[in-house]
């Protein structure tokens, strides 16, 4: 049967440019990576530390949300709820509106991803720009980021050429790169210094000091959370940390699994707006707090594990899957293994559920995860939810369920639990082989790539017998 | 909004468990370097991250600052006018270029930040060794823009203020007992992208250059 | 609740002393397909004095329907196996993706039915063939075959799941009259995923596409695993290029070069 996505996945493997492009990409990632992390004792103890740092956070989300809302609030930055990504956008609307602004300037972020914020806010004559030079690139050519990290890995230096060129005709035609960096710098500038609204994402939020903390390299997170009169930053809930000793450790697993790098240029750790005094910085600083389907994840133990993840996309830089299809396959917001568990759960399993299809459980993006997460086990489990009768709590659990499938996995169940049938069958197999061969040929998804497997004339069972090895 | 508020805590505490969860801090990570290695290291790293690094000592700061700002051919330095540093700047400005003060809330002279000024100088609180990071606190003398803005940033440290790590950092420095600024600042190299083909380049946004005064 | 590297931990007295007798489990795809492989085990345990008991109603270990979603299908088939091993002795599976589905997934399969705690009896005495050869016989190959050059392809569930894919090179390096050459991005999967070369046919055949180009560009004359899955579909993707290089299963390969053919 030919699906949505595996139509999907198939475009995707015949655009060759842009595979060719995230292999490049990813190959670099992965070398960083692996020379970021020398010492595996040390991995290994860092790794620990962090997992037990993540899984002590949300072990008590509630209790450090509630905390960190009021450090945050006695710090004097507006704290707002949205339990939809609709109630996010409205929010970001009301704040634009009560500043009589009409105009935003944006650092990274995949919560506004998630949110669909720029269409959102387009719609509701506001404009936005990107200031990432990924997400910038991203914007011009009117698509959606392939990557967590690098959101425009999927195309090289001549394709953003063309792009810059098209979009800024007077800057004369370059493919090298610090001259295209040089122009994004030059034409964003004035947006940084005039802009009424700046707004980012952000990657740790401190409970005990009411911290929002912000790694990036460019400096397009400092602007915005800086320039402009006004800071709306936007974060899941499972972003929040216990207190400021946690911040070293995930920061620096983060950052190394990551990119290499041993941190970012910048850290940004903000606990207020302006205060009396001071001659920068925004006047008023708001946080939106968004659920969007992580409460539900929660409430099941095991499945809680996905929101420990803290978006270094290293399990993307390691997915072989990811490797040849590229992040827009999976059209979602997140790719990659975590977006393959995190998707289907947050949107649906029966509009994502098959994303879980695109795994070989082949367990790179387990060993190379930072927080420890069981990606394998999750993608396991919510193959389960897709099938299964009875409906569970993950939204579209049973959706996947096909009369046939199960009847061929109820045939094969009894084959498998009467080994006298089970021996004849595979005993006749064997023994009829030039005809099973035959049919063998024809299960054609395997032999465009693959020669028809030769059955040998008796099985393992047959063999052993003959060689009267004791059965018991 | 409360509405929602509740909602969102409500389920979370639901699904809460009572399992009692592994302590998150029972790795301590401390070293024991000498001060010429955790100096020396946070020189490598940070010159790794293409940052210039200047030695001077409490009296050659200021021949070094006006080197630099020769050799980059600097018309103007930006500067707060009421730190030690910045007050010896000022008492020893005849070999400089024209200072600028940041004495006025942004919004008075935004366009001019961004587009006049050259260069910045700044103190720091500390810095990291094991990452090569100023640590920067900024406050209403030396306003968080000053190390964002102009396309040099100049910043001097002092070596009896460098930790090994972050984490001894925070606890050396004890910012968990203090009022944290409203924007503390980890600043590891001048502003940089490898968004285009992994392949680094650097002045995207913020300073071009970092140049690093150590006494 | 996450254990800490729970699929990495895989310590155990690996002295043990020798057991006179094993079991084996010889996997479904290997008694369909690679049974010489099967065989090649028995004769290697024996000749290092180890009795061996095969089960003639075993079939399979559930694998395909766990990994599939199909949980109480798996269960039916895994209980089915687990009443075959009742004496103390070892368990010996060709198969690191089988092998780690029982000492891995068994215990989740299981957990609160109600025979689950006979299911440690089994997982606890479950071992990879090679990490059994290396680890518990220890044992001594003399290589009789012509100078020859192989390259490996471990399995994924060797190296992530079972932790035992060095085991295969350390044998393999025994071998005198071998050269084991290590091909590029060998700890990549080669794309067969059990039912996802069905389901995902296109983005399986992309995989081992690739994979089978990294062995071929090796120069070796034969490929060697220790999982018959990956070897199947590797070896498919060579053979359907007319490559030189055959595969075949470490069990087999082993024993072929190391016993004097009978007379
Ligand atoms: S799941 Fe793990 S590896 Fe993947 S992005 Fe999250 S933290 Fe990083």
């Amino acid at each position: 049967m030919t699906t949505k996505y595996r139509k999907q996945f198939s475009n995707a493997l015949a655009q060759h440019e842009v595979r060719n492009n995230t292999e490049n990409v990813i190959n670099k990632l992965r070398k960083h990576r692996l020379a970021a992390f020398p010492d595996q004792a040390e991995w290994v103890n860092l790794r620990r530390h962090s997992t037990a740092i993540r899984v002590n956070a949300i072990s008590k989300l509630p209790q450090l949300l509630e905390q960190l809302e009021i450090n945050l609030q006695r710090n004097g930055i507006q704290v707002h709820w949205a339990d939809t990504t609709e109630q996010a956008n409205q929010t970001v609307l009301n704040i634009m509106r009560f500043h009589d602004a009409r105009f935003v300037i944006k650092g990274k972020s995949m919560v506004s991803e998630e949110m669909g914020l720029n269409d959102f806010l387009n719609t509701h004559g506001i404009e936005c720009l990107e200031s990432d030079l990924g997400e910038l690139i991203i914007q011009l050519a009117a698509e959606k980021p392939s990557h967590m990290i690098v959101p425009a890995l999927h195309k090289n230096r001549k394709q953003i050429a063309r792009l810059f060129h098209r979009q800024f005709p007077s800057i004369p035609y370059t493919e090298d790169i610090s001259a295209l960096a040089q122009a994004a710098r030059r034409f964003l500038r004035h947006h940084f210094a005039t802009a009424p609204v700046g707004l980012t994402g952000v990657n740790f939020m401190i409970a005990e000091t009411g911290t929002l903390c912000l790694v990036e390299n460019e400096g397009n997170g400092r602007m915005c959370s800086t320039a402009p009169p006004v800071h709306i930053a936007v974060s899941g809930i499972e972003k929040v940390v216990e207190c400021l000793d946690d911040v070293p450790p995930l920061l620096g697993i983060l950052t190394r699994s990551a990119t290499g790098q041993p941190i970012t240029t910048y850290v940004n750790m903000i606990s207020s707006p302006r205060k009396p005094n001071e001659k920068d910085g925004p006047t008023a600083v708001h946080l939106i707090l968004l659920d969007n389907g992580r409460s539900r994840i929660y409430s099941d133990p095991e499945l809680r594990d996905t929101l420990n993840c803290i978006r270094c996309g290293a399990c993307m830089n390691h997915c072989p899957i990811y490797k040849h299809i590229g992040g827009h396959a999976y059209q979602t917001v997140i790719p990659g293994p975590i977006g393959t568990i995190l998707e289907p759960q947050k949107n649906g399993l029966d509009s994502y559920g098959e994303l879980t299809q695109a795994s070989t459980l082949c367990g790179a993006c387990q060993e190379v995860c930072p927080v420890s997460i069981p990606i394998p086990k999750i993608i396991n489990r919510l193959r389960w939810e897709h099938i299964r009768k009875n409906s569970y709590s993950t939204s579209g659990a049973g959706s996947g369920r096909r009369k046939t499938e199960a009847i061929i996995w109820k045939i094969w169940v009894w084959n498998c639990i009467h080994p006298g049938a089970y021996n004849r069958i595979t005993s006749v197999a064997t023994s009829m082989r030039r005809l099973t061969d035959r049919i063998l040929a024809k299960i054609s998804p395997w032999t465009t790539a693959r020669a028809v497997p030769r059955l040998p004339d008796t099985t393992l069972h047959e063999r052993l017998k003959a060689l009267e090895i004791d059965n018991e | 909004m409360n509405d929602t508020r509740n909602t969102i805590l409500n389920r979370l505490k639901a699904a809460s468990s009572d399992q009692t969860m592994p302590s998150a801090r029972d790795i301590s990570n401390s070293v024991n370097w000498s001060s010429n290695y955790t100096v020396q290291l946070f020189r490598t790293q940070l010159q790794s991250a293409h940052a210039e690094i200047y030695d001077a000592t409490d009296h050659s700061w200021l021949m070094t600052l006006q080197h630099i700002c020769r050799v980059k051919h600097l018309k103007n330095v930006l500067l707060s006018p009421a730190t030690p540093w910045g007050k010896a700047i000022i008492e020893n400005s005849a070999n400089l270029p024209s200072l600028k003060y940041y004495d006025n809330p942004v919004e008075n002279w935004k366009q001019s930040l961004f587009d006049g000024i050259e260069a910045a100088f700044t103190s720091t609180y500390g810095g990291i060794a094991n990452t090569g990071t100023l640590i920067l606190w900024p406050d209403s003398q030396e306003p968080r823009l000053m190390s964002l803005v102009p396309p040099v940033h100049i910043a001097v440290i002092e070596k009896t203020k460098i930790y090994n790590s972050f984490a001894e950092a925070i606890k050396a420095q004890h910012w968990s007992e203090t009022e944290l600024p409203a924007n503390m600042l980890l600043i590891s190299g001048p502003s940089k992208s490898a968004d285009i083909e992994q392949t680094l380049t650097y002045g995207v946004h913020g300073p071009k250059e970092l140049v690093v005064i150590m006494v | 609740m996450i254990k800490t590297e729970s699929r990495m931990d895989f310590t155990r007295a690996s002295a043990g002393p020798k057991p006179d007798t094993v079991y084996l489990f010889g996997t479904c795809l290997i008694d369909l397909l690679y049974p010489q492989a099967g065989v090649s085990a028995v004769h290697l345990f024996e000749r290092e004095g180890v009795n061996v008991i095969f089960p003639q109603t075993q079939t399979c270990c559930g694998q395909p329907a766990w990994n599939s979603g199909y949980r109480d299908e798996a269960l039916a088939v895994a209980r089915a196996q687990l009443k075959l091993f009742p004496r103390p002795i070892p368990i010996i599976v060709p198969s690191a993706s089988c092998a780690g589905m029982i000492k891995v997934h068994y215990p989740a399969l299981f957990k609160d039915e109600p025979d689950e705690a006979s299911v440690f009896d089994v997982v606890n005495r479950v071992y990879e063939l090679t990490e059994f050869l290396t680890d518990i016989l220890k044992v001594n190959l003399t290589d009789l075959g012509e100078p020859t050059t192989v390259a490996v392809h471990s399995s994924c569930t060797a190296r992530r799941e079972m932790n035992v894919a060095d085991r295969i090179d350390s044998l393999l390096d025994q071998l005198q009259n071998v050269t084991r050459i290590e091909p590029d991005n060998a700890e990549e999967c080669c794309g067969f995923g059990g039912t996802f070369a069905i389901k995902q046919p296109e983005i399986s055949t992309a995989m081992v596409l690739e994979k089978a180009k990294a062995i071929e560009n090796t120069g070796a004359q034969q490929l060697i695993g220790q999982d018959c899955g990956c070897l199947m579909n590797i070896g498919g993707a060579l053979k359907k290029q007319d490559s030189q290089i055959s595969h075949v299963h470490i069990a087999e390969f082993l024993w072929d070069r190391t016993h004097k053919a009978k007379p």
